[in-house]
């Protein structure tokens, strides 16, 4: 075995030297959370970095909806969920007709609309949020959950537009015209030919318009109030009212709220990172 | 209503019915579900919004609630040092993470984490981490002291400076990714070339990776300040605006007016921010839509 030069190992600790307080800075503030969720109420507040009893208590707590706080917790988690659902889906139907519009039929004006998405893109979320809290207001949709459905697929429609219309340019012009020649109709060039080659891209959108609309809590907070009605994030918001608040149970409660998202950005990170990142700026 | 919109008004033509064929009906129908919603709930909201704004007595109020200014200036430091720093400490990442090491690798799955979980659970364990009397910040302080911590939140200074690294924390892992992504696209034979003719790790970064990487840097910085305007969380989660509304970015003051039903004065708010923005958004969709 050859041992590792002198000039090896300086670069290997420089390496690390970097490396650790990256993994610290990143795990810290999750690690905090994890630590709450799994400390009965004296350690949690102890300052403990692990606790002398490490208990599930907590979960079982949320599991079983034993607090004031925590009495929805289920439909809460629900609304997250349905809301999450819609999302992705409406977006993707809106999203893939209008980018197969624009891209493969090249309809007349597609380019402006493709531009005032992306202006729509780089409007600032709180800035919108003002506005848009008043004409849900006026369309009588405050406390529905449509409102927040709708204003997600606004939020994440132009995004998902431009994706999808980046990935449909770069499929060959002659399938559409080899498919005409055969002899198949607008439809089923978009259902049989279309559709299957965007899948990649389709299932990166999806997986985007789903973790933005069950990570929002500004929207959220905003649209919906009724405790029956809110989102998980908004519930913990809420968590704050009170001064003693009970904070292992939050963090309990904001640890399985995080799980979801997690596995599914790590179950679908090939995409995401082909699909997104790399279009997300164009160099 | 869509075919009126996205009929091109500049080139005179027959009358649609005989111009339009059936892939182009189709894709009128197809576009029609987002220009509704781009009608709805953009449009008339904007439109709406700035109608309420159009009193010049709100700029008054704004102009004479220091509130107000603070929150620019909190936005400006936010915008102009905030970013930059996390932008410079990205490119820098992004060196660290172009590595080919099996455990620099890991690391960069654990890495991306606080941009894949929610923001509200984080950003409310990093304030109560920071809690003076119970947090594990000032427990750490007293067992090597033996003194009381700092109480940190109530610092406007230092609690706009958290605010900052709370929001660093969250999308440093997105912007590393994308550098990361600019970097691995240089040409791997002019860094050995380079190499060869004995190149410092300065003159590397100078001559090679910077020339390549500018033109994403800037877009990606540019970028960051517009979504960074849009920011709530890491402010309104952290310090809530506090100490005695000291903190307040635009777009949490923005909320608090419109919790305060003074609806006009958050348009008015935001509307003072739109000659600075509208540039830089009219710049990135040129750019993007190209």
């Amino acid at each position: 075995m050859k041992l590792p030069s002198l000039r090896d190992v300086a670069t290997e600790s420089r390496l690390l030297l970097i490396g650790i307080p990256v993994f610290l800075w990143t795990m810290i503030p999750i690690y905090h959370m994890f630590l709450f969720a799994i400390s009965p109420k004296e350690d949690a507040f102890s300052g403990k970095l692990w606790p002398d009893h490490p208990t599930l208590h907590n979960f079982e707590i949320v599991f079983k909806q034993q607090h004031y706080f925590l009495r929805d917790f289920y439909v809460q988690f629900w609304n997250s969920l349905v809301i999450a659902a819609a999302v992705g889906v409406l977006t993707l139907v809106i999203a893939t007709a209008a980018a197969f519009s624009i891209s493969r039929l090249r309809v007349p004006g597609g380019r402006i609309v493709m531009n005032l998405a992306l202006f729509t893109y780089f409007i600032p979320a709180a800035f919108l949020a003002v506005p848009m809290y008043r004409t849900m207001g006026n369309y009588g949709l405050l406390n529905n959950h449509w409102s927040l459905i709708l204003a997600m697929v606004t939020i994440a429609s132009p995004y998902a537009i431009w994706v999808l219309k980046q990935a449909s340019d770069k499929l060959p012009v002659e399938l559409d015209e080899a498919a005409v020649m055969d002899g198949a109709t607008t439809l089923q060039i978009f259902r049989l030919v279309y559709l299957p080659l965007m899948m990649p891209s389709l299932v990166a959108i999806g997986t985007y318009a789903v973790l933005l609309a069950w990570n929002e809590y500004l929207y959220a907070f905003l649209l919906l109030s009724n405790d029956r009605e809110i989102t998980l994030p908004v519930a913990l918001g809420n968590f704050l009212a009170a001064d003693d608040s009970p904070w292992e149970l939050l963090m309990t409660t904001g640890f399985i709220y995080a799980l979801p998202p997690a596995a599914i950005y790590y179950a679908f990170r090939r995409y995401m990172v082909g699909g997104l990142t790399a279009g997300a700026v164009k160099s | 209503m869509a075919i009126t919109l996205s009929g091109d008004q500049s080139i005179p033509a027959p009358p649609l019915s005989s111009r339009l064929t059936p892939p182009q009906i189709w894709g009128i129908v197809l576009l029609a579900p987002y220009l509704l919603v781009f009608l709805a709930f953009v449009v008339y909201p904007v439109g709406y919004g700035l109608w309420l704004a159009r009193a010049p007595s709100n700029y008054v109020a704004l102009y004479n609630d220091p509130i107000f200014a603070r929150a620019a200036v909190n936005t400006l430091i936010f915008l102009l040092i905030g970013i930059n720093i996390k932008m410079l400490i990205a490119l820098f990442l992004s060196g660290f993470f172009a590595q080919q090491r099996t455990w620099i690798k890991w690391l960069s799955v654990i890495f991306i984490l606080p941009w894949a979980v929610p923001s509200i659970p984080t950003i409310l364990s990093v304030r109560f981490m920071f809690n003076p009397e119970w947090g594990m910040v000032n427990h750490f302080i007293f067992s090597l002291t033996g003194d009381d911590g700092p109480n940190w939140l109530n610092d406007p200074t230092v609690a706009l400076t958290m605010a900052i690294g709370v929001h660093i924390w969250k999308s440093l892992p997105f912007w590393t990714l994308i550098l990361m992504t600019g970097r691995l696209a240089i040409a791997q034979d002019l860094f050995e070339a380079a190499e060869v003719d004995g190149a410092s790790w300065w003159q590397k970064f100078r001559y090679i990776t910077w020339p390549s990487l500018q033109t994403l840097y800037i877009t990606c910085t540019l970028l960051s300040m517009i979504w960074t305007l849009g920011d709530f969380n890491s402010v309104y989660l952290l310090t809530g605006g506090g100490p005695a509304d000291l903190t307040h970015v635009l777009s949490t003051l923005g909320i608090r007016y419109l919790r305060l039903d003074q609806l006009s004065l958050a348009m008015a708010s935001i509307v003072c921010a739109v000659p600075f923005v509208l540039p830089l958004m009219y710049f990135m969709m040129k750019r993007l839509s190209r």
